[in-house]
């Protein structure tokens, strides 16, 4: 069969906009377990509740349709924010009380409360709105989330299709790429966050707070994850309270394939499955007749567990030494 | 001996914690009495009008299942998040082998005999023995907290696979009916024999805990402590730690595809949806809840995780219902009790890790070996929960390098 190269592009696009919210997931992953070495479960929940405080957000500003660009801007850039500070606060908070308690614990017993987490965050997902797929309100009006740039903007003839949402999505996803990489890379702030994830004891002997720092790790994780929470939720237009679930573990799975516990391997792994995310869903269809989307999970859960089990480092990670 | 029965008489009443053991008499007057309770609970049932007959039947499937991950999480310590995969692989083995709505059996590959309840059921278990060591060999070798995370995406992908390969499944349809077990003198298995399937769980529990108690105290079982307890000296013992942790694992397994099959006949049918991860999850708050390492602990758990998903959740909503309405408030009028389950689980999960990690009832070796000096053994002994090795000092064997 010959190869459509339209189709192709068309779902690279929509593979590049999933991955770099993947990404943004991925890197709360992959920022807690660098330093203190726990799969943090619940942070696909933290998405969820970002999303969700996102959707009251945008509806406590009962915005009226026929609102202008630079009114939806507004109001989409206040809901976001309230977002990030909401997950951010919530994912430090569930540190301070939950897993700061459990630190010096078997390494099973957080991750068993960060399952528990995971599901208690659910539980009041189903309160606040429901258990059932719920339409956000109103934010950005149809006709402007159907804009064809390539067409409606710059006239070319073709028939791919990037909508002025996808722009959207990487004009808000890589400038909070690029902060994180500031923090953790030019601030004092990040340099205790290395000197923690390479070695506790010595960090602290130089003076550094670590309970401090991981704390920081996990709000900048709840921050970076209630970004995605409103992207997400207006992106697809959908939310529901597992929502975080699916995103959750997807990203959880990028950021092995990358290499947990790196911030440049949680990103390339989130587009890596982003694409297998997208191709799967639409593009393989075109060849395989009895494929569809509902393989995708398997798809990127079969990736989970044979990157677990053959490459555990993912593909930027080193491996180290077992210390006995 | 005559000296040390002189040595304990002469020390009064007092004997040491470990000299109790389960043989006491109290513990035998209470089991009786236990046993005759379960045994009679049908009529108990029927003459208080409890009409709890079909929810028990879940709830023991529960605590099979309770059982059988108790293995895997509290005598080995390795943490099974895909718990569920199992169940279904055991529940779909059997509908495919017995089902005439089954493309092996309308193919005619299945012989009669396996087409009948209790063979099916065997080969469940051994499927499900094979799946599991086929899940666990290449991952048992991994640290704690990964092999969790490969359990679940196998959790994930088994349930997803059933559901979606439609040809072989019937995708949402499901698989049904399924082959019950023949009549046995009295009891027959038909749909409205609940009594009978109570029974007949309940005597495979009997059974089932029997097994467990003995392999516990077999060289296995030794073994399976040995390595929770400190793998590197177990290991320097001379017990081959993957060999170890593969039968738990595949016991464990094997256990939940029985589990499964089991379910599958007592309800008549088999659906992907009964399979999801929130299952591995009660299993699991269940275990946790009762005690690791104490099948009556995971026992009990399993009873009050499944009462209050089955029993409470049905029975509450109504009152609970009127109740909003009559002080006015719109959201316990139209509160459904069984969304408070993520909560309810979630919550059993977070505070036992938090103040009581043994669970609500410890395992007896645990609490024995907690008495004589307090404080620091204490403190070990919940690090060992699962894994000696402290967390401070430890340099992990794979990372993906650090955040730099």
């Amino acid at each position: 069969m010959e190869f459509n190269g339209t189709l192709f592009a068309q779902y690279l696009i929509l593979g590049v906009t999933n991955g770099a919210l993947i990404a943004l997931i991925a890197l709360g992953y992959t920022l807690v377990y660098g330093i203190v070495e726990l799969i943090n479960f619940a942070h696909g929940e933290v998405f969820m509740m970002g999303a969700f405080l996102s959707l009251s957000a945008v509806s406590a500003f009962g915005l009226v349709s026929g609102a202008g660009w630079a009114q939806i801007a507004l109001v989409s850039l206040v809901a976001m924010l309230a977002a990030m500070l909401f997950s951010g606060a919530l994912n430090w908070s569930i540190d301070r009380v939950v897993y700061r308690r459990l630190r010096s614990a078997p390494r099973l017993a957080p991750l068993i409360a960060a399952i528990g987490i995971s599901f208690i965050l659910q539980g009041i997902g189903i309160y606040w709105k429901g258990s059932t797929t719920i339409l956000p309100p109103n934010l950005i009006p149809t006709d402007i989330r159907s804009v064809n740039i390539l067409t409606d903007w710059l006239g070319l003839e073709t028939r791919i299709r990037f909508r002025a949402l996808d722009l959207a999505v990487i004009l808000l996803t890589v400038p909070l790429l690029i902060a994180l990489s500031w923090l953790v890379y030019r601030t004092r702030t990040g340099k205790a966050m290395r000197a923690v994830a390479q070695d506790r004891g010595a960090a602290a002997l130089m003076g550094i707070d670590v309970n401090r720092t991981i704390a920081t790790a996990f709000l900048v994780g709840g921050i970076l994850a209630g970004a995605a929470g409103f992207i997400v939720a207006y992106y697809t237009n959908t939310a529901r309270f597992q929502m975080g679930f699916r995103y959750g573990l997807f990203a959880f799975t990028a950021a092995v394939l990358g290499g947990i516990g790196n911030l440049n391997g949680a990103v390339l792994g989130g587009l890596i499955i982003g694409l297998v995310w997208s191709m799967s869903d639409g593009f393989l269809q075109t060849y395989i007749p009895w494929w569809g989307a509902q393989w995708t999970p398997l798809i990127i859960f079969g990736v989970l567990v044979l990157v677990m089990v053959f490459k555990p480092t993912g593909l930027l990670g080193e491996a180290v030494p077992e210390k006995v | 001996m005559a000296n040390l029965a002189r040595v304990r008489s002469a020390g009064g009443s007092s004997q040491p914690a470990y000299a109790a053991t389960p043989r006491s008499r109290r513990d035998i007057v209470i089991f009786v009495a236990i046993l005759i309770f379960l045994l009679a609970f049908p009529f108990i049932d029927q003459s208080l009008g409890l009409r709890l007959m079909g929810a028990l039947l879940p709830i023991g499937i529960y605590a099979l299942l309770a059982m059988g991950l108790n293995i895997v999480v509290g005598y080995a310590g390795l943490l099974d998040l895909g718990y569920a995969a199992f169940f279904a692989i055991g529940a779909y083995t059997v509908g495919f082998l017995t089902s005439p709505g089954s493309v092996f059996v309308q193919a005619g590959w299945i012989p009669p005999f396996f087409q009948q309840f209790w063979p099916a059921l065997v080969i469940a278990f051994v499927v499900a023995a094979i799946f599991g060591v086929f899940l666990g060999a290449p991952t048992l070798r991994l640290r704690g907290d990964y092999l969790a995370i490969v359990t679940l995406g196998f959790g994930e992908i088994v349930p997803n696979f059933f559901l979606n390969a439609v040809p072989l499944t019937g995708g949402t349809r499901g698989i049904n009916p399924i082959a019950k077990p023949p009549t046995l003198g009295p009891f027959d298995f038909g749909q409205t024999a609940q009594r009978n399937w109570y029974w007949l769980i309940l005597a495979i529990g009997l059974f089932s805990i029997f097994i467990i108690l003995r392999l516990y105290d077999s060289r296995l079982g030794r073994s399976w402590q040995a390595v929770r307890e400190d793998e590197l000296a177990a290991a320097s013992m001379g017990i081959n730690l993957t060999r170890t942790k593969l039968w738990a694992f595949a016991l464990g397994a094997s256990f939940s595809g029985f589990a499964g099959s089991l379910f599958s006949s007592a309800f008549q049918y088999v659906h992907p949806s009964q399979f999801e991860f929130t299952l591995s999850i009660l299993i699991l708050s269940a275990v946790i809840l009762g005690g690791i390492g104490n099948v009556f602990g995971a026992v009990i758990g399993a009873v009050l995780i499944g009462s209050f998903d089955r029993i409470l959740a049905e029975r509450l909503t109504g009152p609970l219902n009127a109740f909003g309405e009559q002080i006015g408030s719109d959201w316990l009028a139209s509160h459904n009790v069984g969304e408070d389950r993520y909560v309810v689980f979630g919550l059993a999960l977070v505070l036992m890790m938090l103040l009581r990690p043994g669970g609500l009832f410890p395992s007896k070796q645990r609490s024995a070996e907690l008495q004589p000096d307090a404080e620091d053994i204490s403190v070990q002994e919940q690090q060992d929960l699962f894994d000696v090795r402290q967390h401070d000092d430890e340099v992990s064997d794979v990372r993906g390098g650090q955040v730099a």
